[in-house]
């Protein structure tokens, strides 16, 4: 009677180097945080955020005199439709560039690419700041920032859109005697425009949640009344502040979504 | 007339796609290629417009060379070829009305065309290509809603509205079923007849190319192995061609006759 | 030869025509769109005469960026270790208490009925808060340094995990689930034998891509007083040192983007 060969399960040996890289990132990223910095009145304040956020401070919403509730989220929102609008209105022309379809060397495509990740990369926070410097602390500053850095992810998302057409009607146009503005106009606008729209809906929807935050550093907003509110203690104004945030937010991406579900 | 001297194309992986093919096309004709896939069609048809740039020899187009043209002059001599796909090639988002317009495109102005501003001539010829086409009623609706054949049926339009004396059609029916193959070639043979524009057609089938076409060229391997009217493509001589008996694919017999 | 195609003669008469369609629609939303911009342009009182007076502003300031004082560098090595720390531990964290949560969201694997809407709704909430928000408030509880910042980016990675895991377990198998119960498993058992290696290679892709935006996100949590390379922002740019901001914002993209590339290509492997 032959024993029944039990087979042995594949082992590698390269397996337990990374777990043992793992282990050691791990102790070296936990052993290197302060927990003990905690603030001894951090339960009080829990205690104040959450009295402040369930008795919000609701004669915030409309102030007579301005700076209230709904003229914040009202700027802010006009922030993010025109940093969208820009960045998208300036991804079209660097999708074109950066398509690998529509030029003929690829150096040109690839250094279009390069360029929207590094747009893509750098802080849209920190452009900001930058932009403050040039045209002063305020909405349009936020405007800018948004509007250029959007332009990384927006860029990148058309130009692999442009990418994935239907080369034939272009050719069909091409085969007509139509010139290279023509064949764009006729033959690629109309197919990838729904998703240019569909995308920059979507990239709207990160703007709005982006633009809550532009205030903190001076670039217009709701931010510029929540990080006062935050810095004076004002718990039942942070309150209605976030509750103010999470229904505007809550309300566009449902809309939004609603718009972009038609699109495609 | 279209005649071509010499023509030899060969790809930058050094395949032979043509081998110095001499043929003289005239006026009016209808002419149906034939040959296995890969002998070659497709790319001397699409060297006929340019599509595909030809590595040796020279193409006119009456008289004209399309081989040297360049720019604005390549485009004037293309504005006079229609040319059908057989996946059709249509903006599938577009109306089928604006789909059939673009066809105009190479009369105009790019700015005319880029705000579109077609004259009202054209708006009306756009409409009489649809009618002659029989899809007059679908002129708003969306290209993708419509069925195989009556997208067939909106690029024949469409270079009817381009108002071409040569059309070049790709395997024009080799994504449709019997019935609407029939139609479509039909449709080409009469606009062949009735207005004389020279017809060159790829074709798989061959009897489809017996029943249309009034000059078949047989191609195999990049050459001209068969030139000449209908009646002496017999069956035996496309065995030839085709270096091997006809296949029950190749024939379309009980639909069309 | 001229146009041997006599179209005109055709009887087409364009009282035979379809009726083009109703342009309104068309008009009412480009109205619309027109407007926004237009309100959004005042509200922010946004104006390119600004933008161009603010050009030789903005010129100035790369100018001054340029050259970047490489030797600032040896001062933020320690502000970026933190960084990545602060995206390592909240993106670690976050994705074991999204384990849990993702299970409690998904339709089909829910243990309870009247757990499922309320965490779901509760997710979608959280969602909706951009993680810089949620620091902003950790800082005013927990005062300045990283542990803000990295509560805020675990509140973060779990919205962002137990999202993306949830909808990917609704599209689980369901045989080996059956097996498992016909076999007499408890619910336990079913997630772990039936549910794990159907979405493991999936769960640690997302964990990744958490940890790309943690990363990116990190790098500016200083910017409230949260830990990370992005306290450094304000320090230079308050003293108008501009040259040193350029090191900071350099190294930034080096290791986002090196980091990026890693973890793409381990994501690629993984999948």
């Amino acid at each position: 009677m032959n024993p029944i060969m039990i087979p042995k399960p594949k082992r590698s040996s390269s397996r337990w180097l990374i777990y043992a890289a793992l282990l050691a990132v791990y102790v070296w990223a936990f052993s290197g945080i302060p927990f003990t910095g905690i603030k001894e009145t951090a339960g009080q304040v829990v205690e104040s955020i959450v009295t402040g956020l369930f008795a919000p401070d609701w004669d915030f919403v409309y102030l007579p005199e301005g700076e209230d509730l709904l003229r914040g989220l009202l700027d802010t929102l006009a922030i993010s439709i025109l940093g969208t609008v820009i960045s998208a209105a300036v991804s079209i022309p660097f999708a074109f560039w950066a398509a690998a379809n529509m030029s003929r060397f690829r150096p040109i495509s690839g250094s279009g690419r390069v360029l929207l990740s590094f747009v893509r990369t750098f802080p849209e926070l920190v452009m900001a700041l930058l932009f403050i410097k040039a045209v002063g602390p305020g909405s349009f500053a936020g405007v800018l920032a948004l509007g250029i850095h959007s332009v990384g992810m927006l860029g990148k998302l058309f130009a692999e859109e442009v990418e994935n057409i239907d080369r034939g009607p272009s050719e069909a146009l091409m085969a007509s005697g139509a010139n290279r503005l023509q064949l764009l106009w006729f033959a690629v606008l109309p197919q990838v425009l729904p998703s240019f729209l569909s995308y920059t809906l979507y990239r709207f929807e990160i703007n709005v949640r982006s633009a809550t935050i532009l205030g903190f550093i001076g670039a217009g907003g709701i931010g510029t009344p929540l990080i006062f509110a935050l810095s004076t203690r004002h718990w039942d104004r942070v309150g209605i502040i976030l509750l103010g945030i999470v229904v505007m937010i809550t309300i566009i991406d449902l809309i939004s979504g609603a718009v972009r579900k038609k699109l495609v | 007339m279209i005649e071509l001297r010499q023509v030899t194309k060969i790809y930058p992986n050094e395949t032979k796609g043509l081998s110095d093919i001499n043929l003289t096309i005239r006026d009016g004709e209808f002419v149906a290629i034939v040959g296995l896939s890969g002998a070659g069609k497709s790319t001397l048809l699409r060297s006929i417009n340019r599509l595909h740039d030809i590595t040796g020899g020279e193409i006119l187009i009456n008289g004209q060379s399309i081989t040297k043209a360049k720019g604005k002059e390549l485009r004037l001599i293309r504005r006079n070829i229609g040319m059908i796909f057989q996946s059709f090639n249509l903006v599938k988002r577009s109306s089928v009305l604006r789909n059939v317009l673009a066809g105009r495109v190479g009369y105009h102005s790019t700015f005319r065309t880029l705000t579109g501003r077609f004259p009202k001539q054209d708006i009306d010829l756009a409409f009489e290509a649809l009618s002659r086409v029989h899809i007059m009623e679908k002129a708003y609706a969306r290209a993708d809603e419509l069925s195989g054949g009556q997208q067939q049926r909106v690029a024949i339009a469409r270079v009817l509205a381009q108002e071409a004396k040569i059309i070049l059609a790709d395997e024009p029916v080799a994504s449709l079923d019997p019935l609407t193959t029939k139609q479509v070639m039909d449709d080409l043979k009469k606009i062949n007849q009735e207005w004389g524009i020279t017809t060159i057609v790829n074709l798989h089938f061959i009897d489809l190319a017996r029943t249309y076409a009034t000059r078949i060229i047989g191609l195999r391997a990049g050459e001209v192995v068969f030139d000449g009217p209908v009646s002496e493509a017999t069956d035996e001589r496309f065995a030839e061609i085709y270096g091997r008996p006809l296949q029950q694919g190749e024939l379309l017999d009980e639909v069309v006759v | 030869m001229s146009t041997q195609i006599k179209l005109g003669s055709d009887p087409s008469q364009p009282s035979l025509r379809p009726k083009p369609p109703g342009r309104l629609k068309l008009y009412m939303t480009a109205v619309l769109i027109l407007a926004l911009i237009w309100g959004s342009g005042k509200q922010t009182e946004a104006s390119l005469g600004e933008l161009f007076t603010g050009m030789p502003n903005m010129a100035d300031l790369l100018k001054q960026m340029f050259p970047p004082r490489w030797s600032y560098f040896d001062n933020i090595v320690r502000g970026m270790l933190e960084t990545i720390r602060m995206a390592l531990v909240g993106t670690t964290i976050g994705a074991i208490i999204a384990i849990p949560v993702a299970l409690l969201c998904a339709g089909n694997l829910a243990p309870n009925r009247w757990l499922y809407y309320p965490s779901r709704l509760l997710l979608n909430l959280v969602r909706t808060i951009p993680d810089l928000l949620l620091a902003a408030i950790f800082v005013s509880v927990f005062g300045l340094g990283p542990v803000p910042g990295i509560l805020a980016l675990t509140v973060f990675s779990v919205a962002l995990i137990s999202k993306l895991t949830y909808e990917l377990l609704e599209t689980v198998d369901r045989g080996p689930l059956e097996a498992l119960t016909a076999a007499g498993g408890n619910y336990f058992q079913r997630i772990a034998y039936g549910v794990v290696p159907q979405i493991q290679a999936n769960f640690m892709s997302f964990v990744l891509y958490t940890f790309e935006i943690n990363v990116r996100a990190a790098a500016v949590l200083g910017l409230v007083g949260a830990g990370g390379i992005g306290l450094y922002y304000e320090a230079t740019l308050g003293f108008l040192e501009y040259d040193k901001t350029c090191v900071i914002i350099l190294f930034t993209l080096a290791v986002v983007l090196l980091i990026d590339y890693a973890s793409t290509k381990l994501r690629e492997k993984l999948l």
